[in-house]
């Protein structure tokens, strides 16, 4: 009997047409391709793109160069080094983060004691010559000075998470 | 229209005398040529937006509107690449391939009746013509594979040899059966044959569906596309026959590839669902319907591209030698014994 039937589906191509059938639907069904310099994916706020370094409200530096995140660093993307300044405090002279090694695993945020390594919602970026994403420590102020509000907003919505 | 082009004929023939039939000649060829290499620019775009809509993408759509413009870019951008020739390959062959693969995809045209008496030579051998024309497509495959002198090329090319040598003989007997039901191997008897007060249920499919469906899927097989695109394989061989080509050698294949899925729509539209004739008897008969069924057929090429897997190689020469020949052969003796009855009403 079985063997029947499997003859006579086979010869009526039943599983072919079964498959034209799901293909032919699709063919009907709503598209669900992202036109991406139009539209864009919506982001979360733990978004994991370009990194910043942060300051408090008065201006000052949140890195007190702890070196927690060079530490931790899984692709040894990050370098620092530590100087005391003329106040007395501990404070980075060299922070860099080289692009071409970093994995955006976000690592360096989760172990910052101070909030000041984050990763922005910023991911449309490039470099146009090698050494262009090196990023060095006035590059990553300036993008934390530039993202700030955005940045903060998304810190608040995580805080509770955390 | 008919009156203009007499005139036009008569026209030339007072002011050319004898050298005017090539000239005209030539003008017919144009005529159905120029179409076709648009037909094969805009399948290309169609295949890649219907598969796309099958994969619930969008297809492309950045060149002009909705991609319209795409077949363009990418002639132009084929037109500019070099034409790189592998030190080791057989220069004069690795390049004639391409050539031989195309001619004969265009040549079969030679004989496809477009409309009532509308084809460039009545050739009452149609049938046989055009077997041996896409027989003949195989050459170019095989030649390009064995000129390019690199391993994938030749297995592609081995394995396209196989291929059609084997769905060849499946399509012939296909074909016999037509030639049966038609008694003519002229294509034009052969839509006459299939006119009728009933419209589309004189058409040859009816009685032949079985044979309709053989000769379809060995159309799919012939012209290498999925899911019988072993030439190509580009999972287990690279992309086959031709991999060593680029550029414009590269788009001549391409360009063979999609006109033989035209000739082949056309062919199946032409054998088995009435050419130009309209499927309800009260509409008037018109190219316009071969070109639906044209269309129709290789949307189902379409398709088939986006539905099925590839065949392994073992299982495409089962289907061929084991199912279709036998299938097709039993066909051949029922036909010409139901031709015999009394219930033969095509």
């Amino acid at each position: 009997m079985q063997m029947i039937k499997n003859f006579f589906k086979t010869f009526l191509l039943f599983e072919l047409l079964k498959g034209m059938a799901l293909t032919g639907r699709y063919f009907f069904a709503r598209k669900i391709t992202v036109q991406y310099p139009e539209e864009k994916t919506p982001q979360g706020f733990r978004f994991r793109g370009l990194h910043a370094q942060r300051r408090y409200a008065n201006g000052e530096e949140r890195c007190i160069g702890c070196k927690l995140c060079e530490a931790v660093c899984p692709a040894l993307a990050i370098t620092i080094e530590v100087a005391e300044r003329e106040d007395g405090t501990r404070r980075t002279t060299r922070y860099d983060i080289d692009l071409y090694k970093c994995i955006f695993c976000g690592f360096c945020e989760e172990s910052c004691p101070v909030d000041a390594i984050v990763e922005t919602r910023v991911f449309e970026y490039h470099g146009e010559k090698p050494g262009d994403l090196y990023y060095t420590k006035p590059m990553l102020l300036a993008l934390g000075d530039k993202h700030e509000e955005q940045i903060a907003k998304d810190r608040a919505a995580d805080a509770k998470y955390r | 229209m008919m009156e203009l082009l007499q005139t036009l004929q008569q026209l030339g023939q007072d002011l050319l005398g004898p050298a005017w039939l090539p000239i005209w000649t030539v003008v017919k060829i144009m005529v159905i040529t120029v179409p076709i290499m648009l037909t094969v620019a805009y399948l290309t775009l169609a295949e890649r937006k219907v598969i796309g809509y099958m994969q619930i993408r969008i297809g492309p759509n950045r060149v002009g509107p909705y991609g319209l413009l795409q077949p363009l870019a990418d002639g132009v951008k084929l037109l500019f690449k070099e034409i790189i020739v592998p030190t080791g390959s057989n220069k004069f062959l690795f390049i004639a391939a391409p050539i031989l693969g195309l001619a004969p995809s265009l040549a079969a045209w030679a004989v496809i009746p477009f409309n009532d008496g509308m084809a460039l030579t009545n050739v009452n051998a149609g049938l046989l013509y055009i077997l041996a024309m896409t027989s003949l497509a195989v050459y170019g495959i095989i030649i390009a594979g064995w000129a390019s002198n690199s391993k994938y090329a030749f297995l592609g090319a081995v394995r396209s040899a196989a291929q059609i040598v084997s769905y060849e003989i499946a399509m012939g007997f296909a074909l016999v059966c037509v030639l049966l039901a038609s008694q003519s191997m002229n294509l034009g008897d052969i839509v006459h044959g299939q006119q009728g007060s009933l419209g589309l249920l004189n058409w040859y499919f009816i009685p032949l569906f079985p044979m309709f469906l053989v000769y379809l899927i060995s159309g799919v097989a012939e012209t290498n596309r999925a899911p019988f695109d072993m030439a190509e394989g580009e999972s287990e061989i690279v992309a086959g026959f031709h991999v060593e080509y680029s550029g414009m050698a590269f788009a001549l294949f391409f360009l063979a590839e999609y006109a033989n899925m035209i000739l082949i729509a056309f062919l199946t539209a032409i054998m088995f669902l009435g050419g130009w004739l309209s499927p309800l008897p009260f509409l008037p008969d018109s190219f316009i319907w071969l070109l639906g069924k044209a269309s129709f057929i290789l949307f189902l090429f379409l398709w088939f591209r986006a539905t099925f897997p590839r065949y392994r190689y073992d299982q495409l020469m089962r289907l061929g030698w084991k199912v279709f020949i036998p299938l097709t052969i039993v066909w051949v003796v029922v036909v010409a014994a139901w031709m015999q009855t009394s219930l033969w009403v095509w």
